[in-house]
């Protein structure tokens, strides 16, 4: 985990109310694909975790969804002007977990980001990757182009068929002869995927105080004891998970 | 020169005022990734009861102007786990000052946990919190009526020789009252205060952001409250204070001490800046040599004679 003062190198809408920016700063207690970073705004008084989609060499990549004043906000900055990070935090997913199998990297919405980089490192890895990537509807949809060119085998699902298979990533899946996920996405789909009894890991989403692990805020049961989503995750083994507390 | 930060609690003395608060710390270990801890003037570590506790659902955190709202409701592992793992593990990494602070659903639960906290070296104060707002019985009912602190107090008081302070709510009428109670059952001092009851809803949908609806409101947005409880209680009993409530800069120190605290907690600011407590403790000396004070125990309680 680092602190640090990130220069924004760009900051485009690439969908409607989905932006990426490009920022320049210390990406050294980046490990994982799936950490997270937590950046401070202006005039907000907690900070805002959002997942990292790439980071190579003193520069990362977030995509995020505009759905409230700090998003909102973010997207209004401009390239050149700085902002307040804590870099690293989170767990990320574990690709060696998928040495050996065919494995599926499965995004849901402003779910898809993380998975970027843990297609790029599984493919880097040399293992066979099935991306799928579920939206609302077509005009929604974004980065498909970036994972056909990582090498992935890319299945876009519509929740309206208005692109690709209509109906939910779970129905993708069954599609595939993939014996291992990784999955980040709105609660539904992770339960349904969880559902499935194929092997992965699921990245969760929840409201958090300070994203480090000091305030206890966004803690979830497991079938392993309460585990705190910012720093025992966001991450966690299907084996871990339950869907029937809370 | 002596140490111009030093201050005391009692027999107890701190190298500076500033220590974190309950629940905006965990144990310490996670907040060691970040800073060595060698620098604060003590810990206040994360609210114990004698059960293992979950807390509350999520969505336990809702954000607010200047400040946020928790229900996290006193997730902890233990008492004895605190004792058997957290103390030792942080204990090996830091020297200074230890508060355990000490949640219950009733007298007994109270007692029994500072009985285990009074047997463990690590642990110099005991921090009562009697104002827990996240919780259904217990917890605050017993910082909100005179009689209930006092019997409290005299309880845990029977069990232990460590100094004991009692964290009070500010969700009362006449928060002096409470005080004078504490200091009626024998109380070694007072913190104050803990986070007030509020609540943020979605103007969309109407509903409560946090699970529990209400839940307890922190941030720089309550310092001024905070401060004029300290002002309140420092003119009400004769007991070393510690100040807390929205403090996220020197300047805030000062104030608190000069309102009647001999130290101060950080809370909520440490969840959004991990290093606010050692920024302070940075920034403290060049306050007082803006403002030609020469240590910070000349200023405590000056204010009260204005």
């Amino acid at each position: 985990m680092t602190q640090g003062y990130y220069k924004i190198l760009s900051n485009a809408e690439i969908a409607p109310d989905t932006w990426e920016m490009e920022l320049a700063g210390d990406t050294s207690s980046l490990r994982n694909p799936g950490q997270f970073i937590n950046i401070a705004l202006e005039g907000l008084y907690l900070r805002r975790p959002i997942s990292v989609c790439h980071y190579e060499d003193g520069r990362l990549t977030i995509i995020y969804k505009v759905v409230g004043k700090g998003t909102r906000q973010l997207s209004e900055m401009a390239p050149g002007q700085q902002l307040d990070v804590l870099c690293g935090l989170g767990n990320g997913f574990d690709v060696e977990a998928a040495r050996g199998r065919k494995a599926a990297v499965i995004g849901g919405g402003a779910g898809v980001p993380p998975m970027y980089d843990t297609a790029r490192r599984l493919i880097a890895a040399g293992c066979d990757v099935t991306a799928i990537l579920g939206f609302a509807t077509k005009n929604a949809a974004f980065y498909i182009d970036e994972f056909k060119a990582l090498g992935a085998r890319v299945l876009v699902t519509t929740d309206d068929g208005s692109m690709g298979i209509h109906g939910f990533v779970t129905d993708a899946l069954a599609q595939t002869d993939c014996d291992y996920f990784f999955a980040c996405g709105p609660q539904p789909m992770l339960r349904s995927l969880h559902c499935t009894g194929i092997p992965g890991q699921l990245s969760f989403e929840e409201r958090m105080g300070c994203g480090f692990g000091a305030c206890m805020g966004c803690t979830c049961h497991t079938l392993v004891g309460a585990r705190r989503v910012c720093q025992d995750g966001p991450v966690f083994l299907t084996s871990e998970v339950t869907f029937d507390v809370q | 020169m002596s140490n111009r930060l030093e201050t005391r609690l009692g027999e107890i003395v701190l190298k500076n005022p500033v220590m974190p608060a309950s629940g905006t710390f965990g144990f310490g270990m996670e907040m060691s990734r970040w800073y060595d801890l060698n620098v604060l003037g003590a810990i206040s570590l994360k609210g114990t009861t004698g059960e293992e506790r979950f807390g509350n659902p999520t969505p336990r955190i809702a954000e607010c102007r200047e400040g946020m709202l928790n229900a996290v409701g006193l997730q902890n592992p233990g008492v004895d786990a605190v004792v058997a793992h957290e103390l030792p593990q942080v204990r090996a990494i830091y020297d200074g000052v230890l508060l355990a602070n000490i949640s219950g659903f009733s007298i007994d639960e109270y007692v029994m946990v500072a009985e285990k906290f009074d047997k463990a070296p690590e642990i110099d104060i005991l921090e009562i919190n009697i104002s827990c707002p996240n919780v259904r019985h217990g917890g605050m009912a017993f910082g909100t009526d005179p009689a209930a602190a006092e019997e409290v107090t005299r309880a845990v008081k029977a069990v232990t020789h460590k100094p004991v302070f009692m964290k009070l709510s500010p969700n009362v009428t006449d928060i002096a009252a409470i005080a004078k109670a504490c200091a009626q059952g024998g109380a070694d001092g007072i913190t104050l205060i803990n986070t007030l009851l509020g609540m943020v809803i979605d103007p969309r949908t109407g509903r409560p952001i946090v699970s529990t609806k209400m839940s307890g409101f922190s941030g720089p947005a309550i310092k001024p409250i905070a401060l004029r409880m300290v002002y309140q209680v420092a003119q009400a009993v004769d007991l070393p204070i510690i100040g807390v409530g929205g403090i996220s800069t020197a300047d805030d120190v000062i104030e608190f001490m000069s309102a009647g605290a001999s130290a101060i907690q950080v809370g909520a600011q440490n969840l959004v800046d991990p290093f606010a407590c050692p920024k302070i403790i940075r920034e403290l000396p060049e306050k007082l040599d803006a403002y030609g004070i020469g240590c910070v125990q000349d200023i405590i309680g000056r204010s009260l004679k204005f």
